[in-house]
């Protein structure tokens, strides 16, 4: 386990313990009911969180980084911000993958402002989180919601990096 | 759930004619241990959805969080979302006891969003490392202004769809 995964843990929980001791001032009772109630949220998805895991590992293996990689392509104006927000829809697998990709943009030549674009929209709405994390937890009407108002932003982050010609 | 399936027994019989049962095989040893590294971070985030949902009073949160909450509400929940510790296992429960108890959408897509682009804790451990401080730090810049935008973006379409301000659902 490495340190940032220990400080996440360690703050998670120390959050949970502070809420908690929140909870059980307003009485025991209270306490155990609201404990009751997310561990009953939490088994009811574990076996989402459990078909969503062990399946993307299968997603990511058969779409391989290269084919993202070759969508972004050298620095290429607009039409290479909307490969790259398509790019990053695409995306599977969690951080590292996105961000290694971005980071491999970067050294072909891809321009900031395309990696940019791709970076947020992969953060926004990578399908694979949609389907596996965000949609097991909240209603689906609310998540598909959420994605389509975020279709514009990765554009306008784009827009405003060829504007103040940063990073 | 239905369609998600189909994908993953997909993929995994693309990855069975490619490599064999032993590329199967590998993949699912993976990923059964981040999936047993996961769950106990998946508990504290249903816990800590619960006790939020317990803690924070419906009254408040519709007016601080609510349809009527105005620019505030928005920024309230950017703010909210930015500080909140781990990652997804805590975000969307979190979102989710937000909405049971009275946010909007407006405000909770503020929340979710400001959490997926300027949460330090995917940007501290994966981002920087990855990309480099120049290159992240401009990327949050950037991003900034977009989780109060796309909740205003929010409100705006969710009022216009269903003029008759249904509640959203829980």
């Amino acid at each position: 386990m490495n340190v940032s995964a220990l400080i996440i843990d360690v703050t998670l929980w120390g959050s949970v313990a502070v809420l908690a001791f929140l909870v059980w001032r307003r009485g025991r009772p209270v306490l155990v009911s609201a404990a009751r109630e997310g561990t009953m949220d939490f088994i009811n998805i574990v076996p989402r969180i459990g078909l969503g895991v062990i399946g993307s590992g299968y997603i990511a293996a058969v779409i391989p980084p290269e084919v993202i990689t070759g969508w972004l392509g050298p620095d290429s104006g607009w039409f290479g911000v909307l490969t790259a927000v398509l790019a990053g829809a695409a995306t599977p697998g969690g951080p590292v993958v996105g961000f290694s990709i971005g980071a491999v943009a970067l050294k072909v030549g891809g321009g900031p402002p395309q990696v940019i674009a791709y970076v947020v929209a992969w953060a926004l709405f990578a399908f694979q989180r949609l389907l596996l994390w965000e949609i097991p937890f909240m209603p689906a009407k609310f998540v598909w919601f959420r994605a389509a108002v975020s279709v514009p932003f990765p554009f306008l982050a784009a827009a405003l990096a060829m504007a103040i010609g940063k990073p | 759930m239905i369609m998600i399936g189909v994908l993953v027994a997909v993929s995994a019989t693309l990855v069975w004619r490619r490599d064999g049962i032993d590329g199967v095989l590998e993949i699912l040893t993976h990923d059964l241990a981040l999936f047993g590294g996961i769950l106990p971070r998946v508990l504290a985030g249903c816990l800590l959805g619960a006790f939020i949902a317990e803690i924070l009073p419906h009254e408040k949160v519709s007016r601080s969080l609510g349809p009527n909450s105005g620019l505030k509400g928005l920024l309230i929940g950017t703010a909210f979302g930015a500080i909140l510790p781990g990652g997804p296992f805590t975000a969307y429960p979190v979102a989710a006891a937000l909405l049971t108890v009275g946010a909007d959408f407006g405000a909770t897509i503020a929340m979710v969003v400001s959490w997926t682009l300027i949460g330090y804790g995917r940007a501290v451990a994966w981002e920087l490392p990855i990309l480099g401080v120049d290159f992240t730090l401009w990327r949050i810049v950037i991003s900034l202004p977009i989780p109060v935008l796309a909740g205003a973006l929010g409100r705006f379409v969710y009022v216009r769809m269903y003029p008759q301000g249904e509640a959203p659902p829980s």
